[in-house]
Protein backbone atom coordinates (compact mmCIF):
# COMPACT_ATOMS: atom_id res chain seq x y z
CA UNK A 1 0.00 0.00 0.00
CA UNK A 2 1.53 3.47 -0.85
CA UNK A 3 1.05 5.84 2.00
CA UNK A 4 0.55 10.04 1.02
CA UNK A 5 -0.28 12.60 3.56
CA UNK A 6 -1.60 15.40 1.62
CA UNK A 7 -3.13 19.02 2.88
CA UNK A 8 -5.92 19.29 0.43
CA UNK A 9 -7.13 16.71 -1.87
CA UNK A 10 -9.70 16.97 -4.45
CA UNK A 11 -11.68 13.98 -5.90
CA UNK A 12 -12.39 15.02 -9.44
CA UNK A 13 -10.14 16.60 -12.21
CA UNK A 14 -13.22 18.25 -13.91
CA UNK A 15 -13.69 22.02 -14.23
CA UNK A 16 -15.09 22.12 -10.62
CA UNK A 17 -12.06 19.99 -9.02
CA UNK A 18 -9.14 22.09 -11.73
CA UNK A 19 -10.81 25.42 -10.23
CA UNK A 20 -10.60 24.29 -6.62
CA UNK A 21 -7.11 23.02 -7.15
CA UNK A 22 -6.04 26.03 -9.07
CA UNK A 23 -7.53 28.77 -6.21
CA UNK A 24 -6.14 26.73 -3.66
CA UNK A 25 -3.00 27.15 -5.10
CA UNK A 26 -2.99 30.57 -5.49
CA UNK A 27 -3.62 30.98 -1.92
CA UNK A 28 -0.62 29.54 -0.78
CA UNK A 29 -1.52 26.02 -0.10
CA UNK A 30 1.60 23.44 -0.79
CA UNK A 31 0.85 19.98 -0.79
CA UNK A 32 -2.23 20.09 -2.97
CA UNK A 33 -3.49 16.77 -5.36
CA UNK A 34 -6.46 16.35 -7.64
CA UNK A 35 -7.33 12.25 -7.76
CA UNK A 36 -8.83 11.71 -11.55
CA UNK A 37 -10.31 8.33 -12.91
CA UNK A 38 -9.96 8.95 -16.46
CA UNK A 39 -6.32 8.84 -18.01
CA UNK A 40 -6.55 12.85 -18.71
CA UNK A 41 -7.80 15.85 -16.46
CA UNK A 42 -11.00 17.68 -17.45
CA UNK A 43 -14.12 15.80 -16.42
CA UNK A 44 -16.74 16.22 -19.15
CA UNK A 45 -15.13 19.18 -20.62
CA UNK A 46 -13.27 17.26 -23.50
CA UNK A 47 -15.49 15.78 -24.79
CA UNK A 48 -17.90 19.00 -25.00
CA UNK A 49 -16.62 19.94 -28.36
CA UNK A 50 -19.55 22.66 -28.87
CA UNK A 51 -18.43 26.03 -27.74
CA UNK A 52 -20.88 28.46 -25.31
CA UNK A 53 -18.35 28.25 -22.83
CA UNK A 54 -16.17 31.00 -20.65
CA UNK A 55 -18.25 33.73 -21.43
CA UNK A 56 -18.50 34.83 -17.66
CA UNK A 57 -14.90 33.95 -16.59
CA UNK A 58 -12.78 35.00 -19.60
CA UNK A 59 -15.30 37.21 -21.72
CA UNK A 60 -14.62 34.77 -24.40
CA UNK A 61 -17.27 32.12 -25.96
CA UNK A 62 -14.93 29.00 -26.14
CA UNK A 63 -15.42 25.02 -26.71
CA UNK A 64 -15.61 23.40 -23.65
CA UNK A 65 -12.17 21.33 -24.80
CA UNK A 66 -10.89 24.91 -24.94
CA UNK A 67 -11.94 26.35 -21.37
CA UNK A 68 -10.35 22.52 -19.75
CA UNK A 69 -7.27 22.92 -21.99
CA UNK A 70 -6.75 26.09 -20.59
CA UNK A 71 -6.92 25.07 -16.78
CA UNK A 72 -4.94 21.83 -17.79
CA UNK A 73 -2.54 24.18 -18.86
CA UNK A 74 -2.46 26.81 -15.49
CA UNK A 75 -2.01 23.02 -13.51
CA UNK A 76 0.75 22.50 -15.38
CA UNK A 77 2.98 25.23 -14.45
CA UNK A 78 2.09 24.77 -10.28
CA UNK A 79 3.20 22.02 -8.22
CA UNK A 80 -0.05 20.54 -8.03
CA UNK A 81 -0.06 16.71 -8.09
CA UNK A 82 -1.86 15.04 -10.28
CA UNK A 83 -2.74 11.19 -10.12
CA UNK A 84 -4.82 10.01 -13.20
CA UNK A 85 -6.58 6.60 -13.95
CA UNK A 86 -6.56 6.82 -10.14
CA UNK A 87 -9.98 5.73 -8.47
CA UNK A 88 -11.02 6.50 -4.95
CA UNK A 89 -12.94 3.98 -3.05
CA UNK A 90 -13.77 5.03 0.14
CA UNK A 91 -13.36 8.00 1.54
CA UNK A 92 -13.75 8.08 5.88
CA UNK A 93 -14.65 10.42 8.22
CA UNK A 94 -11.34 10.96 9.63
CA UNK A 95 -10.18 12.55 5.84
CA UNK A 96 -8.82 9.32 4.97
CA UNK A 97 -8.77 8.90 1.07
CA UNK A 98 -8.51 4.68 -0.45
CA UNK A 99 -7.85 5.00 -3.90
CA UNK A 100 -5.67 2.63 -6.27
CA UNK A 101 -4.15 2.88 -9.59
CA UNK A 102 -2.49 0.13 -11.51
CA UNK A 103 0.77 2.00 -11.18
CA UNK A 104 1.05 2.32 -7.32
CA UNK A 105 -1.99 -0.31 -6.25
CA UNK A 106 -3.62 0.41 -3.41
CA UNK A 107 -3.22 4.08 -2.08
CA UNK A 108 -4.02 5.57 1.60
CA UNK A 109 -4.26 9.08 1.69
CA UNK A 110 -4.20 11.00 4.86
CA UNK A 111 -6.07 14.68 4.07
CA UNK A 112 -5.82 17.93 5.70
CA UNK A 113 -8.78 18.27 3.86
CA UNK A 114 -11.03 17.13 0.74
CA UNK A 115 -13.05 18.70 -2.00
CA UNK A 116 -15.53 16.92 -3.56
CA UNK A 117 -16.09 17.44 -7.69
CA UNK A 118 -17.10 14.18 -9.07
CA UNK A 119 -19.79 15.78 -11.04
CA UNK A 120 -22.65 13.47 -12.49
CA UNK A 121 -23.70 10.43 -14.23
CA UNK A 122 -26.69 10.41 -16.43
CA UNK A 123 -29.97 8.70 -15.69
CA UNK A 124 -30.23 5.04 -17.46
CA UNK A 125 -32.84 3.19 -19.36
CA UNK A 126 -33.23 1.08 -16.22
CA UNK A 127 -34.03 3.83 -14.18
CA UNK A 128 -36.69 5.21 -16.54
CA UNK A 129 -38.07 1.84 -16.35
CA UNK A 130 -37.80 1.99 -20.84
CA UNK A 131 -40.01 -0.84 -21.67
CA UNK A 132 -39.48 -4.05 -23.80
CA UNK A 133 -35.79 -5.52 -24.98
CA UNK A 134 -32.39 -4.89 -23.84
CA UNK A 135 -30.53 -4.50 -26.87
CA UNK A 136 -26.98 -2.84 -27.96
CA UNK A 137 -28.15 0.51 -29.66
CA UNK A 138 -29.67 1.81 -26.62
CA UNK A 139 -27.07 4.61 -25.10
CA UNK A 140 -27.01 7.67 -22.64
CA UNK A 141 -25.94 11.05 -24.85
CA UNK A 142 -23.01 11.34 -22.78
CA UNK A 143 -21.56 7.88 -23.73
CA UNK A 144 -22.87 8.77 -27.53
CA UNK A 145 -20.76 12.38 -27.12
CA UNK A 146 -17.83 10.55 -26.07
CA UNK A 147 -18.06 7.58 -28.44
CA UNK A 148 -18.18 10.33 -31.32
CA UNK A 149 -15.97 13.02 -30.06
CA UNK A 150 -13.06 11.27 -27.89
CA UNK A 151 -12.54 7.62 -29.08
CA UNK A 152 -13.80 8.51 -32.36
CA UNK A 153 -16.88 6.10 -33.41
CA UNK A 154 -20.50 6.79 -35.14
CA UNK A 155 -22.96 4.42 -32.48
CA UNK A 156 -25.61 4.20 -35.28
CA UNK A 157 -26.98 5.01 -38.63
CA UNK A 158 -30.44 6.33 -37.18
CA UNK A 159 -31.09 7.65 -34.48
CA UNK A 160 -34.55 8.68 -31.95
CA UNK A 161 -33.32 11.12 -29.41
CA UNK A 162 -35.45 10.74 -26.25
CA UNK A 163 -35.48 13.48 -23.58
CA UNK A 164 -34.91 17.55 -25.10
CA UNK A 165 -32.47 18.72 -22.54
CA UNK A 166 -29.63 20.29 -23.44
CA UNK A 167 -27.33 17.45 -24.14
CA UNK A 168 -29.74 15.79 -25.96
CA UNK A 169 -30.19 18.99 -28.36
CA UNK A 170 -26.69 19.34 -28.63
CA UNK A 171 -26.15 16.11 -29.73
CA UNK A 172 -28.99 15.99 -32.07
CA UNK A 173 -26.79 18.40 -34.44
CA UNK A 174 -23.28 16.48 -33.59
CA UNK A 175 -25.00 13.36 -35.24
CA UNK A 176 -26.64 14.81 -38.30
CA UNK A 177 -23.78 16.62 -38.80
CA UNK A 178 -21.34 13.30 -38.94
CA UNK A 179 -23.94 11.78 -41.16
CA UNK A 180 -26.11 9.90 -38.83
CA UNK A 181 -30.04 10.85 -39.57
CA UNK A 182 -31.72 12.00 -36.30
CA UNK A 183 -35.56 10.71 -36.83
CA UNK A 184 -36.67 13.52 -34.25
CA UNK A 185 -36.27 14.21 -30.47
CA UNK A 186 -39.65 13.19 -27.96
CA UNK A 187 -39.89 14.70 -24.71
CA UNK A 188 -42.31 13.67 -21.97
CA UNK A 189 -43.07 17.14 -20.75
CA UNK A 190 -45.49 19.53 -22.60
CA UNK A 191 -42.28 21.87 -22.94
CA UNK A 192 -38.66 21.85 -23.99
CA UNK A 193 -36.23 20.97 -20.80
CA UNK A 194 -33.09 22.66 -22.93
CA UNK A 195 -32.04 26.03 -23.74
CA UNK A 196 -34.10 27.83 -26.68
CA UNK A 197 -30.63 28.97 -28.35
CA UNK A 198 -30.11 24.85 -28.57
CA UNK A 199 -33.83 24.29 -29.67
CA UNK A 200 -32.76 27.03 -32.66
CA UNK A 201 -29.39 26.03 -33.61
CA UNK A 202 -30.00 22.23 -32.73
CA UNK A 203 -32.93 21.24 -33.97
CA UNK A 204 -34.64 24.12 -36.15
CA UNK A 205 -31.39 24.91 -38.08
CA UNK A 206 -31.29 21.04 -39.45
CA UNK A 207 -35.34 20.57 -39.73
CA UNK A 208 -35.55 17.90 -36.83
CA UNK A 209 -38.75 17.99 -35.12
CA UNK A 210 -39.28 18.02 -31.11
CA UNK A 211 -42.28 16.30 -30.19
CA UNK A 212 -43.36 17.37 -27.23
CA UNK A 213 -45.56 15.24 -24.69
CA UNK A 214 -43.91 12.00 -26.27
CA UNK A 215 -42.76 8.72 -24.43
CA UNK A 216 -41.16 5.63 -25.76
CA UNK A 217 -43.16 3.00 -25.10
CA UNK A 218 -41.55 -0.08 -26.28
CA UNK A 219 -37.55 -0.71 -27.45
CA UNK A 220 -37.19 -3.69 -30.04
CA UNK A 221 -35.10 -5.71 -31.49
CA UNK A 222 -33.00 -8.55 -29.56
CA UNK A 223 -29.83 -8.38 -29.68
CA UNK A 224 -29.59 -4.95 -31.58
CA UNK A 225 -32.14 -2.32 -31.54
CA UNK A 226 -34.33 -2.30 -34.63
CA UNK A 227 -36.96 -0.07 -33.98
CA UNK A 228 -38.98 1.50 -31.09
CA UNK A 229 -42.60 2.94 -30.54
CA UNK A 230 -43.57 6.44 -30.01
CA UNK A 231 -47.23 7.17 -28.10
CA UNK A 232 -48.59 10.66 -27.52
CA UNK A 233 -49.15 11.76 -23.51
CA UNK A 234 -52.51 12.72 -21.92
CA UNK A 235 -52.25 15.75 -19.81
CA UNK A 236 -51.74 13.30 -16.64
CA UNK A 237 -48.67 11.58 -18.36
CA UNK A 238 -49.97 8.09 -19.62
CA UNK A 239 -49.99 7.28 -22.73
CA UNK A 240 -53.18 8.02 -25.22
CA UNK A 241 -54.13 4.96 -26.92
CA UNK A 242 -54.32 4.52 -30.75
CA UNK A 243 -51.21 7.16 -31.14
CA UNK A 244 -48.40 4.13 -31.26
CA UNK A 245 -45.97 5.06 -33.77
CA UNK A 246 -43.43 2.66 -35.02
CA UNK A 247 -39.94 4.46 -35.68
CA UNK A 248 -37.00 1.84 -37.56
CA UNK A 249 -34.06 2.82 -35.67
CA UNK A 250 -30.61 1.66 -34.23
CA UNK A 251 -29.94 3.98 -31.85
CA UNK A 252 -32.01 5.63 -28.96
CA UNK A 253 -30.01 8.39 -27.33
CA UNK A 254 -31.51 8.80 -23.73
CA UNK A 255 -30.85 12.47 -22.45
CA UNK A 256 -33.56 11.95 -19.67
CA UNK A 257 -31.65 13.72 -16.39
CA UNK A 258 -28.33 13.90 -14.90
CA UNK A 259 -28.09 12.79 -11.21
CA UNK A 260 -24.81 14.15 -8.68
CA UNK A 261 -22.53 11.24 -8.35
CA UNK A 262 -22.42 11.15 -4.30
CA UNK A 263 -21.73 7.20 -3.70
CA UNK A 264 -18.27 8.72 -1.93
CA UNK A 265 -20.64 11.02 0.04
CA UNK A 266 -23.08 8.84 1.06
CA UNK A 267 -20.46 6.44 2.52
CA UNK A 268 -19.12 8.96 4.85
CA UNK A 269 -22.40 10.20 5.64
CA UNK A 270 -22.53 13.59 4.14
CA UNK A 271 -26.33 14.82 4.47
CA UNK A 272 -27.83 15.12 1.08
CA UNK A 273 -30.14 17.61 -0.23
CA UNK A 274 -33.03 15.73 -1.61
CA UNK A 275 -33.74 18.92 -4.00
CA UNK A 276 -30.67 19.27 -5.62
CA UNK A 277 -29.12 15.69 -4.78
CA UNK A 278 -26.03 16.76 -3.73
CA UNK A 279 -24.47 17.73 -0.34
CA UNK A 280 -25.95 20.48 1.84
CA UNK A 281 -23.48 23.02 1.58
CA UNK A 282 -22.93 26.12 3.85
CA UNK A 283 -21.79 29.61 2.85
CA UNK A 284 -18.05 28.11 2.51
CA UNK A 285 -19.46 24.86 0.79
CA UNK A 286 -18.84 22.39 3.31
CA UNK A 287 -20.89 19.24 3.78
CA UNK A 288 -21.93 18.22 7.14
CA UNK A 289 -18.92 16.52 7.64
CA UNK A 290 -16.04 19.24 9.03
CA UNK A 291 -13.57 19.15 6.66
CA UNK A 292 -15.47 17.93 3.44
CA UNK A 293 -16.30 20.18 0.49
CA UNK A 294 -18.24 19.87 -2.08
CA UNK A 295 -18.33 22.14 -5.50
CA UNK A 296 -19.86 21.34 -9.04
CA UNK A 297 -22.09 19.27 -10.36
CA UNK A 298 -21.54 16.83 -7.69
CA UNK A 299 -23.31 19.38 -5.31
CA UNK A 300 -26.32 20.87 -7.64
CA UNK A 301 -26.61 20.42 -11.50
CA UNK A 302 -25.45 23.55 -12.90
CA UNK A 303 -25.51 25.01 -16.57
CA UNK A 304 -22.61 27.41 -17.19
CA UNK A 305 -19.39 26.26 -16.52
CA UNK A 306 -18.47 29.58 -14.98
CA UNK A 307 -20.38 28.38 -12.39
CA UNK A 308 -18.84 25.64 -11.76
CA UNK A 309 -15.67 26.91 -11.71
CA UNK A 310 -16.45 29.51 -9.53
CA UNK A 311 -17.87 27.20 -7.17
CA UNK A 312 -14.44 25.26 -7.21
CA UNK A 313 -13.36 28.75 -5.70
CA UNK A 314 -15.65 29.03 -3.04
CA UNK A 315 -14.68 25.17 -1.83
CA UNK A 316 -11.30 26.51 -2.04
CA UNK A 317 -11.42 28.94 -0.05
CA UNK A 318 -13.50 27.39 2.77
CA UNK A 319 -10.55 24.72 2.38
CA UNK A 320 -7.87 27.07 2.91
CA UNK A 321 -9.30 28.43 6.03
CA UNK A 322 -10.25 25.18 7.34
CA UNK A 323 -6.45 23.91 7.43
CA UNK A 324 -5.16 26.82 8.59
CA UNK A 325 -7.56 26.84 11.62
CA UNK A 326 -9.56 29.95 10.51
CA UNK A 327 -13.61 28.26 10.39
CA UNK A 328 -15.09 28.05 13.70
CA UNK A 329 -14.72 24.48 15.51
CA UNK A 330 -18.93 24.42 16.45
CA UNK A 331 -20.68 26.86 14.03
CA UNK A 332 -24.34 28.07 14.63
CA UNK A 333 -26.18 27.76 11.32
CA UNK A 334 -29.40 29.75 9.65
CA UNK A 335 -30.95 28.47 6.73
CA UNK A 336 -31.40 29.79 3.23
CA UNK A 337 -34.78 29.61 2.40
CA UNK A 338 -36.94 29.01 -1.03
CA UNK A 339 -39.45 31.76 -1.66
CA UNK A 340 -41.84 31.86 -4.39
CA UNK A 341 -41.23 29.85 -7.33
CA UNK A 342 -37.55 29.03 -6.45
CA UNK A 343 -37.08 25.40 -6.82
CA UNK A 344 -33.32 24.99 -5.20
CA UNK A 345 -30.63 27.04 -3.54
CA UNK A 346 -27.19 27.06 -2.81
CA UNK A 347 -25.59 27.00 -0.26
CA UNK A 348 -28.66 25.62 1.77
CA UNK A 349 -27.13 27.12 5.16
CA UNK A 350 -25.12 30.01 6.37
CA UNK A 351 -23.17 30.32 9.32
CA UNK A 352 -23.82 32.53 11.84
CA UNK A 353 -20.74 35.39 12.47
CA UNK A 354 -20.32 38.86 14.08
CA UNK A 355 -20.41 40.88 10.81
CA UNK A 356 -21.69 40.87 7.77
CA UNK A 357 -20.75 38.99 4.88
CA UNK A 358 -20.96 38.28 1.21
CA UNK A 359 -21.95 35.41 -0.28
CA UNK A 360 -23.23 33.50 -3.85
CA UNK A 361 -26.69 31.74 -4.08
CA UNK A 362 -27.46 30.02 -7.16
CA UNK A 363 -30.82 28.46 -7.69
CA UNK A 364 -33.56 27.30 -10.30
CA UNK A 365 -37.21 29.04 -10.70
CA UNK A 366 -39.34 26.00 -11.43
CA UNK A 367 -41.65 27.92 -13.70
CA UNK A 368 -41.17 30.28 -16.34
CA UNK A 369 -41.88 33.98 -16.02
CA UNK A 370 -41.30 37.01 -17.43
CA UNK A 371 -40.27 40.45 -15.77
CA UNK A 372 -39.54 38.77 -12.54
CA UNK A 373 -38.34 40.64 -9.47
CA UNK A 374 -35.71 38.37 -7.45
CA UNK A 375 -35.91 39.53 -3.94
CA UNK A 376 -33.35 37.76 -1.17
CA UNK A 377 -34.64 39.13 2.43
CA UNK A 378 -33.26 38.64 5.54
CA UNK A 379 -34.02 39.65 9.53
CA UNK A 380 -33.67 43.22 8.96
CA UNK A 381 -36.23 43.43 5.91
CA UNK A 382 -35.00 43.04 2.30
CA UNK A 383 -31.48 43.09 1.04
CA UNK A 384 -31.59 43.22 -2.53
CA UNK A 385 -33.88 43.15 -5.83
CA UNK A 386 -33.12 42.55 -9.03
CA UNK A 387 -35.41 42.52 -12.66
CA UNK A 388 -35.20 39.59 -15.12
CA UNK A 389 -36.30 39.82 -18.43
CA UNK A 390 -37.39 36.07 -17.97
CA UNK A 391 -36.73 33.38 -15.53
CA UNK A 392 -36.73 29.81 -17.16
CA UNK A 393 -35.68 26.17 -15.44
CA UNK A 394 -33.07 25.77 -17.70
CA UNK A 395 -31.30 28.95 -16.77
CA UNK A 396 -29.49 29.12 -13.61
CA UNK A 397 -29.70 32.09 -11.77
CA UNK A 398 -27.10 33.38 -9.61
CA UNK A 399 -27.29 36.56 -7.08
CA UNK A 400 -24.38 37.85 -4.66
CA UNK A 401 -25.84 39.34 -1.83
CA UNK A 402 -24.32 41.08 1.76
CA UNK A 403 -26.56 39.20 4.11
CA UNK A 404 -26.27 40.16 8.15
CA UNK A 405 -24.79 38.11 10.13
CA UNK A 406 -27.75 36.01 11.62
CA UNK A 407 -31.08 35.23 11.12
CA UNK A 408 -32.63 32.97 7.62
CA UNK A 409 -32.51 34.13 4.62
CA UNK A 410 -34.96 34.00 1.93
CA UNK A 411 -34.90 34.36 -1.94
CA UNK A 412 -37.87 34.47 -4.38
CA UNK A 413 -39.94 35.92 -7.22
CA UNK A 414 -42.07 38.64 -5.40
CA UNK A 415 -43.58 39.92 -8.77
CA UNK A 416 -43.50 38.07 -12.29
CA UNK A 417 -45.91 37.66 -15.41
CA UNK A 418 -46.32 34.34 -15.62
CA UNK A 419 -45.13 33.08 -18.93
CA UNK A 420 -47.73 31.35 -20.94
CA UNK A 421 -46.45 27.94 -21.28
CA UNK A 422 -49.73 27.08 -23.86
CA UNK A 423 -47.40 30.01 -26.50
CA UNK A 424 -44.48 27.68 -26.41
CA UNK A 425 -46.46 24.84 -27.22
CA UNK A 426 -47.55 26.30 -30.00
CA UNK A 427 -44.33 27.92 -30.78
CA UNK A 428 -42.52 24.15 -30.86
CA UNK A 429 -45.84 22.55 -32.48
CA UNK A 430 -44.77 25.44 -35.70
CA UNK A 431 -41.22 23.87 -35.78
CA UNK B 1 -40.69 36.90 -48.15
CA UNK B 2 -41.75 36.44 -44.46
CA UNK B 3 -40.06 34.38 -42.13
CA UNK B 4 -40.30 34.09 -38.29
CA UNK B 5 -37.81 33.37 -35.93
CA UNK B 6 -37.58 32.50 -32.03
CA UNK B 7 -34.82 35.28 -30.58
CA UNK B 8 -31.80 33.32 -28.40
CA UNK B 9 -30.47 37.00 -27.06
CA UNK B 10 -32.37 36.43 -23.91
CA UNK B 11 -34.74 33.70 -22.06
CA UNK B 12 -37.63 35.94 -23.15
CA UNK B 13 -37.31 34.11 -26.87
CA UNK B 14 -39.56 36.60 -28.92
CA UNK B 15 -40.59 35.17 -31.57
CA UNK B 16 -39.99 37.73 -34.82
CA UNK B 17 -41.64 38.29 -38.00
CA UNK B 18 -39.13 39.76 -40.97
CA UNK B 19 -41.02 40.99 -44.22
CA UNK B 20 -40.13 42.27 -47.19
CA UNK B 21 -41.71 45.47 -47.84
CA UNK B 22 -43.11 46.56 -51.36
CA UNK B 23 -41.36 46.26 -54.45
CA UNK B 24 -38.27 45.04 -52.65
CA UNK B 25 -40.05 41.87 -52.03
CA UNK B 26 -38.35 41.10 -55.67
CA UNK B 27 -35.21 40.95 -55.10
CA UNK B 28 -33.09 37.75 -54.25
CA UNK B 29 -33.12 37.46 -50.36
CA UNK B 30 -29.67 38.69 -49.40
CA UNK B 31 -29.59 41.48 -51.18
CA UNK B 32 -32.34 43.80 -49.16
CA UNK B 33 -31.05 46.65 -47.33
CA UNK B 34 -31.68 47.11 -43.82
CA UNK B 35 -34.54 49.43 -44.39
CA UNK B 36 -36.64 47.75 -46.63
CA UNK B 37 -37.28 45.00 -44.45
CA UNK B 38 -40.18 44.61 -41.66
CA UNK B 39 -39.25 43.60 -38.21
CA UNK B 40 -41.81 43.02 -35.22
CA UNK B 41 -42.50 40.86 -32.42
CA UNK B 42 -38.86 41.99 -30.74
CA UNK B 43 -39.03 43.33 -27.09
CA UNK B 44 -35.84 45.04 -27.63
CA UNK B 45 -33.11 46.32 -30.02
CA UNK B 46 -31.05 42.85 -30.01
CA UNK B 47 -33.88 41.39 -31.02
CA UNK B 48 -33.99 43.48 -34.19
CA UNK B 49 -30.68 42.77 -34.63
CA UNK B 50 -31.00 39.35 -34.38
CA UNK B 51 -33.73 39.11 -36.61
CA UNK B 52 -32.13 40.93 -39.55
CA UNK B 53 -28.59 39.06 -39.39
CA UNK B 54 -31.18 35.55 -39.56
CA UNK B 55 -33.21 37.04 -42.22
CA UNK B 56 -30.46 38.60 -44.79
CA UNK B 57 -27.40 36.10 -43.99
CA UNK B 58 -27.80 33.43 -41.25
CA UNK B 59 -24.08 32.85 -39.62
CA UNK B 60 -22.72 29.77 -37.63
CA UNK B 61 -19.71 28.65 -35.89
CA UNK B 62 -18.69 25.14 -36.37
CA UNK B 63 -17.67 23.23 -33.98
CA UNK B 64 -16.27 19.12 -34.77
CA UNK B 65 -13.44 16.61 -34.97
CA UNK B 66 -11.00 16.27 -37.14
CA UNK B 67 -8.44 12.50 -37.29
CA UNK B 68 -5.37 13.12 -35.74
CA UNK B 69 -2.50 10.44 -35.83
CA UNK B 70 0.18 9.84 -33.52
CA UNK B 71 -1.43 11.08 -30.20
CA UNK B 72 -3.17 8.78 -27.65
CA UNK B 73 -7.18 9.63 -29.26
CA UNK B 74 -8.00 9.57 -32.76
CA UNK B 75 -9.85 12.57 -32.77
CA UNK B 76 -8.87 16.27 -32.18
CA UNK B 77 -11.63 19.07 -31.59
CA UNK B 78 -11.80 21.77 -33.42
CA UNK B 79 -13.51 25.18 -33.97
CA UNK B 80 -13.97 28.25 -36.44
CA UNK B 81 -12.30 31.47 -35.37
CA UNK B 82 -15.66 33.23 -36.64
CA UNK B 83 -18.98 32.57 -37.89
CA UNK B 84 -19.89 31.04 -41.45
CA UNK B 85 -22.79 31.83 -43.44
CA UNK B 86 -25.02 28.50 -42.57
CA UNK B 87 -25.59 27.52 -46.47
CA UNK B 88 -21.54 26.57 -46.28
CA UNK B 89 -21.39 24.18 -43.34
CA UNK B 90 -22.08 21.02 -45.11
CA UNK B 91 -19.43 22.07 -47.27
CA UNK B 92 -17.27 23.00 -44.64
CA UNK B 93 -17.70 19.53 -42.72
CA UNK B 94 -17.22 17.74 -45.94
CA UNK B 95 -13.97 19.60 -46.34
CA UNK B 96 -12.87 18.74 -42.48
CA UNK B 97 -14.07 14.89 -43.05
CA UNK B 98 -10.62 15.01 -45.50
CA UNK B 99 -8.33 16.69 -43.12
CA UNK B 100 -5.83 14.32 -40.67
CA UNK B 101 -3.48 15.80 -38.50
CA UNK B 102 -0.20 14.53 -36.85
CA UNK B 103 0.08 15.39 -32.96
CA UNK B 104 1.33 17.26 -31.29
CA UNK B 105 -1.29 19.95 -31.64
CA UNK B 106 -1.63 22.70 -29.57
CA UNK B 107 -4.72 24.78 -28.95
CA UNK B 108 -5.13 26.95 -31.44
CA UNK B 109 -2.68 26.00 -34.08
CA UNK B 110 -4.29 26.63 -37.50
CA UNK B 111 -6.03 23.25 -38.82
CA UNK B 112 -7.19 24.85 -42.31
CA UNK B 113 -7.21 28.24 -43.61
CA UNK B 114 -9.85 30.40 -44.79
CA UNK B 115 -12.07 27.06 -45.24
CA UNK B 116 -14.32 26.92 -48.54
CA UNK B 117 -13.23 30.26 -48.76
CA UNK B 118 -15.62 31.70 -45.89
CA UNK B 119 -12.81 33.47 -44.58
CA UNK B 120 -12.50 31.27 -41.17
CA UNK B 121 -9.73 29.60 -40.06
CA UNK B 122 -10.51 25.93 -38.27
CA UNK B 123 -8.23 25.72 -35.22
CA UNK B 124 -7.52 23.36 -32.67
CA UNK B 125 -9.77 23.79 -29.73
CA UNK B 126 -7.52 21.66 -27.14
CA UNK B 127 -3.94 20.05 -27.20
CA UNK B 128 -6.42 16.90 -28.22
CA UNK B 129 -4.41 13.93 -26.49
CA UNK B 130 -1.02 14.71 -27.49
CA UNK B 131 1.12 12.32 -25.69
CA UNK B 132 3.17 14.54 -22.88
CA UNK B 133 4.29 12.21 -20.36
CA UNK B 134 2.69 12.64 -16.92
CA UNK B 135 -0.24 14.43 -18.45
CA UNK B 136 -2.13 11.47 -20.14
CA UNK B 137 -1.67 8.51 -18.10
CA UNK B 138 -0.98 5.46 -20.00
CA UNK B 139 -0.74 2.80 -17.77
Amino acid sequence: MKHMVIDIAVIGGGPAGMAAALEANRLGAKNVVILERDFALGGILPQCIHDGFGLLTYGKNMTGSGYAQKDIDEIKNTDIQVLLNTMVLEITEEKTIFACNSQDGIIEMQCGTIILAMGCRERTAGQIMLQGYRPQGVITAGSVQRYINIEGYLPGTKAVILGSGDIGLIMARRMTLEGIEVVGVYEVMPYPGGLTRNIVQCLEDFDIPLHLSHAVTNVNGKHSLEGLTVMELDGSGKPVAGTEVYIECDLLVLAVGLIPENELSSGVNVALDPKTKGPILDDDYMTSVSGIFAAGNVSVVFDLVDYVSQSGRIAANGAVKYINGQLPENPEFREVKCGGNINFVVPQRIKCSKEDKDITLFMRVKEPAQKAVLVCSGINGEISRKRHNAVVPPEMLSCSVCVPGSGDIEIGIKESVKKSVEKDIVECKEL
Amino acid sequence: MKKTFTCIVCPVSCRITVEAQGDEQNREQGEKPVEALQVSGNACKNGYHYAINEYTLPKRSITTTVAVKQGLLRRLPVVSDREIPKSKIMECMKALYTIEVAAPIKRGDIIAENICNTGANILASSDGASPDGAWHATY
